[in-house]
């Protein structure tokens, strides 16, 4: 997609603002199973006031509600939350040390399982592609990794020991059973798996040659998977265009790099024509200042329908928004 | 007697005389225009309680007026700068007293406020460590989670909400 061709301007509009979280949104997924012709889009979202929504978009109405609230389970902030690649699942990371295994059993969602070992805050959680593995993260420096076995049973296959901080975020790579995490320790480390089952960690990257040393917050890989993005004060190779942490960062299907931050703004960024030496070079392609009115702490692109994303902040909502192009 | 603190006889200054402030409505509108300068911020801060002595920061000279920024480099986001100088180089309550600015700042400035907390450069053994985690929101977030260091800080804020 070259989007420098596409010469008019870009806007982001706003769809609609979901409330209801009486605390800051720290993470929102979209259920990767819906958005399709069949099924609503569906999102999770997760909170500082303990719970996760879920939320759905009406056939009829085309407006979005919250279809549930998921509460007295987590008995600390719920600090992320992600679905299976099947959608039949959702995983919920809380500073309560645990994370939560929810399933949709007739439109209720139930914990049917908690993954307890933890020392303290779980930060993130990830599955892997093939839906064989779940990864979560925490201040207690480690990594675990967790094998999912049948009937909602987990077996913890690994701790990964390595990082000297609190590790913030964990994803696995899209297709490949490769795990990556993000640290207060400033570096990136890359876990896989050995002949003899064993993970161990095959490479740690460091802090950028600027000089700037900051935590790394979260990451992102494009469609093919060979390209990754990370966020710190500033986006790998697009220094200068936030001077305020950048919480989340994610590439959509097409190649757009969205980003949220501390200013309150979200951010596009594309692949710029003007090639250079040492490889692509990114271009800011639009800035929405006050998009929230706080903090935002995620962005993520909808699964299902083109240019369609989501985003949540410290003032509790969530936001849907269309990026769209301006006509002439 | 009060042995085992850190500082046992820390030196104490005369309070900065206070300026009149015409009274204001408790909850400000959030998008007043009336833009909040570095005294009232400074107001807000002033007579928290060290953790340690019965001395607010003003006193012990650890947060000033002079210490507060107004950071305009963006026209959209309003940032303020607070820098505090811990009484003794080694002060293990410097990541508390830095919570304490926070908290109250926090409660206190319309949420369209960003605050950024560092210790004055030189002060501190472990400066670049005390920064990162005041100004790390998440882990802000988790530490205000454990009711314990809840409240020691709001022990410390009592005085300031006079």
């Amino acid at each position: 997609m070259d989007f420098d061709d596409e010469g008019s301007n870009f806007e982001l509009k706003e769809i609609q603002t979901l409330s209801g979280h009486t605390d800051r949104v720290w993470s929102l997924a979209w259920n990767p199973a819906t958005g399709t012709d069949d099924a609503q889009p569906v999102i999770a979202s997760c909170s500082g006031d303990k719970t996760v929504r879920i939320w759905e978009r009406s056939a009829l109405t085309r407006s979005w509600d919250c279809k549930a609230v998921l509460e007295e389970t987590h008995t600390r902030t719920v600090r992320s939350c992600t679905w299976s690649p099947s959608g039949k699942l959702l995983a919920t990371a809380s500073f309560d040390a645990t994370t939560a295994i929810w399933e949709n059993v007739g439109g209720d969602f139930q914990c049917v399982s908690t993954l307890e070992g933890h020392e303290n805050e779980v930060k993130s959680v990830s599955w892997n592609a093939s839906e064989s593995l779940l990864a979560t993260c925490s201040r207690d420096k480690t990594v675990w990794i967790w094998e999912v076995m049948p009937g909602n049973e987990f077996e913890c296959a690994s701790v990964l020991q390595g990082h000297t901080q609190d590790v913030k975020m964990i994803k696995w790579h899209p297709t490949m059973d490769i795990l990556f995490s993000c640290s207060y320790d400033n570096t990136i480390k890359v876990w896989a798996e050995d002949d003899t089952g064993d993970w161990h960690c095959i490479q740690t990257i460091g802090e950028s040659s600027n000089g700037h040393s900051s935590t790394v917050w979260a990451i992102s890989f494009n469609a093919g998977g060979d390209k990754m993005v990370t966020c710190r004060k500033h986006l790998s190779t697009l220094s200068g265009y936030h001077d305020r942490t950048i919480f989340s960062v994610h590439w959509s299907r097409e190649g757009i790099i969205a980003s949220g931050a501390a200013d309150d703004a979200i951010r596009f960024f594309v692949e710029s024509k003007d090639s250079v030496v040492d490889g692509p070079s990114y271009r800011l392609l639009l800035k929405k200042e006050k998009a929230h009115d706080m903090d935002v702490n995620v962005v993520q692109w909808s699964p299902g329908e083109n240019r369609v994303m989501a985003s949540a902040s410290d003032d509790g909502t969530i936001k849907i928004w269309e990026l769209a192009t301006s006509s002439n | 007697m009060v042995s085992g603190l850190i500082n046992a006889n820390p030196v104490v200054y005369e309070k900065k005389e206070r300026r009149q402030r015409p009274a204001s409505i408790p909850d400000a509108d959030e998008y007043s225009a009336e833009a909040i300068d570095q005294l009232e911020v400074f107001d807000h801060v002033r007579d928290i309680k060290d953790p340690e002595h019965p001395y607010s920061l003003e006193e012990l000279k650890v947060i000033s007026e002079d210490a507060i920024e107004v950071d305009d480099r963006r026209s959209y986001v309003s940032c303020f700068r607070v820098t505090f100088t811990p009484t003794v180089e080694h002060c293990s309550m410097a990541t508390v007293i830095g919570l304490c600015l926070r908290v109250k700042l926090m409660r206190s400035l319309p949420s369209r406020y960003k605050v950024d907390i560092r210790v004055a450069p030189g002060t501190h053994a472990t400066e670049a460590a005390v920064n990162k985690q005041l100004n790390d929101k998440e882990r802000i977030a988790a530490a205000l989670e454990n009711p314990n260091l809840v409240d020691m800080v709001d022990e410390c804020l009592a005085p300031s909400y006079a």
